[in-house]
């Protein structure tokens, strides 16, 4: 990829990184021109860009991961799919409003042998792809379809493996007029009663209900770079400090990283991304991914159905901080 | 002074705003109907259940005078009310989270947005949550989310309805992702509840929005709301946002969602406690029934020694 087909969806903060990189490529073009051998310099400079690139993703803010999360290339759950799954057969439709939600994908796959349903949200690759996946941002007939699938998932005893990747559930008329909080409300219950094992990644964007309406599970993963949210910092900003400017401070003090949402009890596991984050390397990623679910799903296969679902209600009724001193 | 720099004074003063106007009116002996302008003798409107006696405009009720209009006298007590929120994120925008919950306290004299209970309602036993629009726009918690568990857990424990009125602007967003967590927190004490058989109603009054719409406001067997609630997943304004096009002027209204299917019924203030009871009795079976038939005199038993509570937990 040249660097001027990168540059658009270069983020700010990567500037210094591709500022050397490209004095690298003109070093050696100025070489080759003049027959000078430089791989010495040349390696040396490779060097830097690389602990350069690792010290950049190592301190990122939350503002900055929050733009990692919404990069354009980063991998979307079908790219995800498609890179761990020996068979992959996606399926369609909710059975009830009259509509498959493109937002929303989900089917049957085998993950290392082992038969899986899959779903999460799907965002798109360019605009146009956009338009038709409507950013991610799911309708009712979205979670929906998510419930039948997951419901075809028990019945099969078949684990659940699902993929956050959403700026939120989807806010029209249509959607408000479909049930939209209806849908996910029953999600949220409906998920409880399920026999099977699940296992919730955050592989990209977490966005408030959108994103808890398959986000009820035994275990939640989240990429390291990855952001989950009870408001996206821009609406926070817009409200509570009347100014949508401020969303860098929003992101910070919604504490939305994997490190904060372990620290509060939410977060079972971190995954570790490629230097440069998932869209660097995004077979890494995968590798990264799978090997975590099948290990998740080796563990939670150890437990009887009444245990599982005795175990996930404790995971949730254990979560929240507050005080009751003692009368 | 002339009249004249009284006037100019008294504008400079500025105009009374909305908050002290109503406060004022409030503690009045008359009361102006925010809606249709009319003047009710304030007796007459809080007997009225708040609702005005001339245009049926249902006014804002706190968490207090609700239990007061739909439990027994002496028959209501408190659950968890030692519960405090605190700031496990140190979260702050123009003001500290820590600040804004001790404000917010002095001013409603509440610990938190909801108050959960159990008492009788015309002689049935119910458990009972009450949210609060006064305690942060009602907005949920840690706080919300482990009392209304608690108050699941009590009624699936002893087998007894549950009624949660709602009131919300949704999630906190100063407890950022232990908010969103409460809304599957309460889910999954509600489905332990659905699956032991017992009742649960929600009634949604005004304004009933995001994550509470999103959970446990749509999980009721039977969804009850007040009449011109907004009851939505988004916020009109978001709803507009997104489309930059005029909406229809009852959308998210309870009398839309009854046309879209969304709850059974709207149920004005003044009906509700009668209408509870009568469900709750249509839901009994029927040998029990005869026990608590509402022709009957209520049991003589106080609600604590049937309903025995951890002592830590009863005010």
């Amino acid at each position: 990829m040249s660097n001027a087909e990168r540059r658009p969806l270069l983020l700010d903060f990567e500037k210094p990184l591709v500022e050397l990189e490209s004095r690298i490529i003109q070093i050696r073009e100025l070489a080759e021109e003049n027959n000078v051998d430089v791989s010495d310099q040349i390696e040396q400079l490779e060097g830097r860009a690389t602990q350069l690139r690792r010290e950049i993703f190592h301190s990122l803010t939350p503002a900055q991961r929050l733009q990692v999360a919404r990069h354009p290339r980063r991998p979307s759950t079908l790219d995800y799919i498609q890179a761990m799954t020996d068979e992959w057969v996606e399926l369609h439709g909710d059975r009830s409003t009259g509509s498959d939600d493109k937002a929303l994908v989900g089917g049957v796959a085998r993950l290392a042998g082992r038969p899986v349903v899959m779903l999460g949200h799907q965002k798109g690759r360019d605009t146009k792809d956009n338009v038709a996946r409507n950013f991610g941002m799911a309708s009712p007939s979205g979670y929906r379809k998510a419930m039948r699938l997951m419901n075809h998932a028990n019945r099969f005893g078949m684990p659940i493996l699902t993929f956050i990747d959403t700026p939120g559930a989807y806010a029209g008329v249509e959607a408000e007029r479909l049930g939209q909080g209806e849908a996910i409300a029953y999600n949220l219950r409906e998920m409880f009663r399920l026999d099977v094992p699940i296992v919730c990644t955050v592989i990209g964007e977490g966005g408030s209900g959108g994103a808890l309406g398959i986000g009820v599970g035994d275990r939640l993963l989240m990429f390291e770079h990855s952001v989950y949210t009870v408001a996206s910092p821009e609406a926070c900003a817009a409200i509570l400090w009347k100014d949508a400017g401020k969303a860098p401070q929003a992101a910070e003090a919604l504490r939305i990283t994997a490190t904060d949402l372990q620290n509060l009890g939410i977060l079972d596991e971190i995954l570790p991304e490629p230097d440069g984050g998932a869209h660097a390397n995004p077979l890494a990623a995968a590798a990264t991914l799978k090997q975590a679910l099948v290990s998740s799903l080796d563990h939670l296969s150890t437990h009887a159905a009444a245990e599982l679902r005795e175990l996930r209600y404790q995971k949730f009724r254990d979560i929240g901080v507050f005080l009751e001193p003692a009368t | 002074m002339s009249l004249f720099d009284w006037f100019a004074n008294r504008r400079k003063a500025g105009p009374i705003s909305k908050e002290r106007q109503e406060r004022e009116i409030a503690d009045g002996l008359w009361s102006k109907c925010s809606h249709c302008g009319v003047l009710t003798y304030a007796k007459d409107l809080r007997s009225n259940a708040l609702v005005c006696p001339d245009c049926g405009h249902h006014n804002r009720v706190g968490s207090d005078e609700r239990i007061e209009q739909l439990i027994d006298p002496q028959t209501w007590c408190s659950l968890s009310d030692q519960l405090r929120p605190t700031d496990p994120l140190e979260f702050r925008d123009r003001k500290s989270y820590t600040d804004r919950i001790q404000d917010t306290q002095a001013k409603t004299g509440l610990n938190d947005s909801v108050i959960t209970g159990v008492g009788e309602l015309h002689g049935l036993p119910v458990a009972l949550g009450v949210m609060d629009f006064r305690f942060m726009g009602g907005s949920m918690g840690s706080v919300v989310g482990e009392k209304l568990t608690r108050l699941i857990e009590q009624g699936t424990r002893d087998r007894i309805p549950v009624i949660i009125v709602c009131a919300s602007g949704g999630a906190r967003m100063q407890e950022g992702m232990l908010s969103l967590m409460q809304m599957a927190k309460i889910s999954g004490a509600l489905q332990r509840h659905q699956e032991a058989g017992v009742l649960y109603m929600p009634v949604l009054s005004h304004p009933t929005t995001g994550g509470v719409t999103a959970s446990f406001a749509m999980l009721g067997d039977i969804i009850i709301a007040e009449p011109e609630a907004t009851i939505a997943f988004a916020g009109r304004r978001v709803v507009e946002q997104t489309l930059r096009e005029k909406l229809p002027d009852d959308f998210q209204t309870a009398e839309y969602l009854l046309n879209n299917g969304f709850v059974d019924m709207i149920v004005p203030r003044t009906q509700l406690k009668k209408t509870l009871a009568q469900l709750i009795r249509l839901h009994q079976p029927i040998e029990s029934r005869e026990h608590t038939n509402h022709t009957m005199p209520p049991t003589s038993v106080p609600v604590l020694d049937r309903f025995p509570l951890t002592t830590h937990t009863v005010d």
